[in-house]
């Protein structure tokens, strides 16, 4: 942290500014936050976007139907299933496409695998940042277990490019459902040494309980969704409210916690990742015969209809919305991410560093799960 | 909940993890198998591989950009160009839609993805597979992931490859509606039904842009624009693309020989576009062709030329000369225009309004046509080379051949069956007819005396039968054709070769002596049958149609001056680069200059005669 400027305050305490980021222990990601600080305490934060800004609405003006689709996942490294699903909902609405019954079980599967691919990447950012380098490291090896099944299901670990207009790309390989059980089994194996090690742990308890509190109210008005809302009290997912895919034809439930601190946001995000996994059984038992495709038109050719749409789904971070625009033409007019991290990362979590010790900051912003490149697009 | 038993030593229980095995992996000495649908580097099987560029233009990086192969034969009939692939790994981001959108379905990613190497112009790579490149992809005992790189790869490690069920392409053409062949079989109703404008846009979707067909078409069509034209729902625009180069579509739209079909990239896997139909919708959706393309002639030129023959090369060199401002006049014997394919397909293929309703047009722009009129007998070939400025010869192949088997004089020959039924007073039919020969004027012969039959003996049973030395896989007729005749319930006698029409005791033909073939060529090559002689066959008929060919009657050309003719080595017209034979100011085109035998190549020689006419007649210009 390097103090940038000193401004005499008084006889006992200075304000200090400081730069928090983008390179720092406990900052993840290309993000950094300026703090004034008295003590250390924040006084009050200011968030920097502006490091990740790699122009893809403008980009997505160049490509066409068929081309934005393997961008679009890019738009969010950690979580690309949600980027191509709302990418593909978008342009279905506008298309008017039809996506087979197989098709939207296996998006909502490798969407809810994705789900917890995303929560425990979280959880290893946040584990290490409280000094937990084993939970950590636990979380990183079994996120990897999933990316194993997306290469198999997909052919890519990260960049997935598996949800497309009009279903998926590839219908799930032989044996590919036994695969997917064994390894929540094993996950789920896990999850009693994750709480003793972790989420009982009274180090974790100390350093989240009551810490970064964003109340219902606040939440909702800054645009707090997700975790950020759930964690406060309200239920609110897109999945219910809103469902797409087969959200609506499985049995699940939405975890909030009334807090709305660090902890239960966390404790919300460990929740979540055990209902995941217990709809992807659920999923994977019902899941029908058929095609998991519907053809799209010649991808030179393609014209979609003068329209407009917004649609949104729950990413693990919150909502995430797409507005297209066409003009009925070979790619889109315009395309805009409403991301959660957005709202997350730059008011959110200037209002919950407010009056918060300086250590607490990259444990703040984690628990509010923000990723940069969500933020800049 | 058990999260108020909060505990600083709950994190004790990881202890346990210390005397387990680790799960990490001691890379490069312990490797991962990448899974099966990985996406690698690229593999491109060359053979089969047609140089499209589709993957060029859907690469959403710019990563791929086709290069030529001065090695590889570039094969435009048959669809495959010497390009080839480079892929810049600099750029690409292995999201395999280039193996999705391959039509050849050449392109798949292998489940390699380690390039070691100290130079980034490494990173350009035209990647091949393994069987054409065999010592760059290694068995894992000689295989070393410390030396990995494009040119050191394991074999047989495919990983994501195409799968037509999710693929970018339609390999399914949209079903052209057709007459049953119960129901067409029984009058002269066109077959083909055409496109409505749905399909046609449906069809027209298809189209990959890729621009194979132009280079195999013989007058080399803007197919990717017509076609493109429809699917923008602009038939005017797509009229106006196909005038450029055909003056026929309506005749085209029905009866071309396809060539661009063939070499289509949608063809490898699937089914090529349907560019014929397309270019009939248009031709057939527009009413008026005049109003539509707003063309005229140019400046008068003050120069005349004489066709002979108002065939496909006659009407489309009509065509052409007189937009370039020439006065120009056609000659036919036959009472309208069409030439060949006015006699020539049955009524079922090439209505004669359809013939009517492109040589019209050509005959609004101010082209002269005297019909009627025998150049040799009404009009002298010396009067009209004085008379004009420029003489073209189109004038087909009209003398039938016959097989000269004992009382062949008692068969009909199949252009003369053809000609009277369609333009002529007609002909009463037997119940039971042969058709000799295997090609395609054969089996229109064929279908339409089957149709004549029904007409003719509504109650009654009839039969046509084919016999051609050719077996099935040799039958010079399309598989289209022989598959349709078939539908319609004419029975096929494959290799089986005339020998002699038998007769009863009242002189009236009773049926056809056939032998068993051996072989249709020689070692050669050449057509040469040989034949089982012990195995004979007698076809019960009463009455025998031949149809084994026809060649060019060139007595309409004194003596004198039809030696200085000179032919190829195939017995064509030989003609130079501008289309003109060894008869100064005499050009020529159609069935006597070139081998296919079809009107669209008729139509490309019109189009080399018209820029010859002109550069002829205006050498400075």
């Amino acid at each position: 942290m390097e103090i940038l400027r000193q401004r005499d305050t008084g006889p006992t305490t200075r304000e200090l500014e400081l730069y928090f980021g983008p390179q720092h222990l406990g900052m993840v990601g290309n993000f950094s936050i300026t703090l004034n600080v008295k003590g250390d305490r924040i006084v009050s934060a200011e968030a920097n976007p502006g490091y990740l800004h790699r122009g893809f609405e403008k980009l997505m003006e160049e490509r066409n139907w068929i081309q934005n689709f393997p961008l679009v996942c890019r738009v969010n490294v950690i979580e690309p299933g949600s980027m191509e699903m709302v990418y593909s909902m978008a342009v279905e609405d506008l298309a008017g496409i039809e996506v087979p019954e197989r098709g939207e079980y296996i998006r909502c599967i490798y969407l809810e695998l994705s789900r917890v691919a995303s929560h425990l990447f979280g959880l290893w950012a946040y584990s290490k940042m409280l000094g937990f380098e084993t939970v950590g490291g636990w979380a990183m090896y079994h996120r990897d277990l999933i990316l194993d099944l997306f290469e198999e299901l997909t052919g890519g670990r990260v960049y997935n490019i598996y949800i497309w207009p009009g279903g998926v790309r590839r219908d799930l390989p032989e044996g590919f459902i036994g695969r997917v059980k064994r390894t929540l089994h094993e996950i789920g194996g896990k999850v009693p040494d994750y709480n003793k090690t972790f989420f009982e742990n009274r180090v974790f308890h100390e350093r989240a309980r009551g810490i970064g509190v964003v109340g219902k109210d606040e939440a909702k008005e800054m645009g707090g969704t997700g975790q950020v809302l759930r964690a406060a009290g309200q239920e609110y997912d897109i999945r219910k409210v809103d469902p797409y895919g087969v959200y609506d034809e499985v049995d699940w439930e939405v975890h909030t916690r009334e807090e709305g601190d660090a902890y239960s946001r966390i404790m919300v995000i460990r929740d979540e990742m055990i209902e995941s996994v217990h709809m992807v059984f659920k999923l994977l038992k019902d899941i029908p015969d058929g095609p998991a495709y519907n053809k799209v038109p010649n991808p030179f050719k393609w014209r979609i209809p003068e329209g407009e749409t917004y649609v949104r789904l729950e990413s693990s971070r919150g909502e995430l919305g797409l507005y297209l625009l066409s003009d009925g033409g070979q790619r889109p007019y315009r395309a805009h991410f409403r991301t959660p991290s957005y709202p997350h990362g730059l008011t959110v979590l200037e209002k919950a560093l407010d009056g918060e010790s300086i250590s607490d900051t990259g444990n703040i912003m984690i628990s509010l799960y923000v990723t940069a490149p969500e933020i800049d697009r | 909940m058990s999260e108020q038993k909060s505990s600083v030593l709950s994190s004790l229980e990881a202890v346990k993890y210390l005397f387990r095995k680790p799960k990490t992996i001691k890379y490069p000495f312990e490797l991962k198998e990448p899974a099966l649908r990985y996406r690698g580097f690229h593999l491109n099987d060359w053979d089969a591989c047609t140089g499209c560029g589709n993957c060029e233009d859907i690469c959403p990086n710019d990563a791929i950009e086709m290069v030529e192969v001065p090695d590889l034969e570039d094969r435009p009939a048959e669809g495959m160009t010497n390009r080839r692939p480079q892929i810049n790994y600099g750029r690409c981001c292995f999201c395999g839609l280039c193996v999705d959108i391959c039509p050849a379905g050449s392109l798949s990613l292998s489940r390699d993805y380690l390039h070691i190497h100290f130079n980034t112009d490494t990173f350009t790579f035209v990647p091949k597979d393994e069987k054409s490149a065999e010592n760059k992809f290694l068995p894992e005992e000689e295989y070393s992931v410390l030396k990995a790189n494009l040119n050191h790869r394991r074999q047989d490690y495919e990983g994501f490859s195409q799968d037509l069920d999710f693929s970018l392409f339609e390999p399914e053409r949209v079903r052209m509606p057709q007459v049953p062949p119960e129901e067409r079989k029984l009058s002269f109703i066109e077959q083909v039904v055409g496109y409505t404008k749905e399909e046609a846009s449906r069809e027209a979707a298809r189209c990959m842009e890729c621009g194979l067909c132009e280079d195999a078409c013989p007058a080399g069509l803007n197919i990717v624009d017509y076609v493109g034209a429809i699917y923008e729902d602009d038939p005017d625009e797509s009229l106006r693309e196909i005038f450029e180069d055909n003056p026929l579509p309506a005749i085209c739209g029905r009866i071309c020989m396809k060539h661009c079909e063939e070499a289509c990239s949608l063809g490898k896997q699937g089914e090529p576009v349907a560019i014929r139909w397309l270019k009939r919708w248009t031709a057939d959706v527009i009413e008026d062709y005049k109003s539509s393309l707003e063309l005229s002639p140019a400046e008068d030129k003050e120069k005349r030329v004489g066709i002979i023959g108002a065939g496909p090369s006659g009407l489309s060199l009509a065509y052409f000369l007189r937009l370039k401002g020439y006065g120009v006049t056609v000659f036919d014997s036959l009472p309208g225009p069409g030439g060949a394919v006015r006699i020539g397909p049955p009524k079922y293929r090439l209505p004669l309004e359809a013939v009517e309703k492109d040589a019209g047009y050509i005959a609004s722009l101010g082209v002269k046509f005297r019909y009627l009129t025998r150049v040799g007998k009404d009009v002298s070939f010396t009067e009209l080379r004085d008379n004009y400025d420029a003489v073209y010869m189109a004038v087909g192949n009209f003398d039938p051949l016959s097989t000269g088997i004992e009382n062949a004089d008692r068969a009909h020959l199949a252009l003369d069956f053809l000609k009277r039924n369609k333009i002529g007073e007609g002909i009463d039919v037997g119940r039971e007819i042969i058709v000799i020969g295997g090609g395609n004027v054969a089996m229109d012969a064929a279908r339409e005396a089957l149709r004549l039959q029904h007409i003719q003996y509504s109650d009654k049973d009839v039969m046509t039968k084919t016999v051609s030395l050719e077996d099935w896989d040799e039958m010079p007729a399309t598989d289209e054709e022989v598959e349709e005749a078939k539908e319609e319930g004419i029975q096929f006698n494959p290799a089986w070769g005339p020998k002699k029409i038998e007769l009863d005791e009242e002189g009236n033909v009773r049926g056809l002596l056939c032998t068993k073939v051996k072989s249709v060529f020689d070692e050669d090559g050449r057509f040469n049958p040989s034949f089982h002689e012990d195995r004979e066959k007698l076809l019960e008929g009463d009455m025998v149609i031949e149809a084994i060919g026809q060649k060019p009657d060139f007595s309409f050309i004194p003596e004198e001056t039809f030696q200085k003719l000179s032919f190829t080595e195939r017995r064509k017209v030989k003609v130079d680069e501008d289309g003109m034979t060894t008869l100064p100011g005499v050009f020529a085109g159609g069935d006597i200059v070139n081998s296919n035998l079809d009107a669209v190549t008729a139509i490309a020689d019109a189009k080399v005669a018209s820029e010859g006419i002109d550069r002829y007649l205006f050498p400075s210009s």
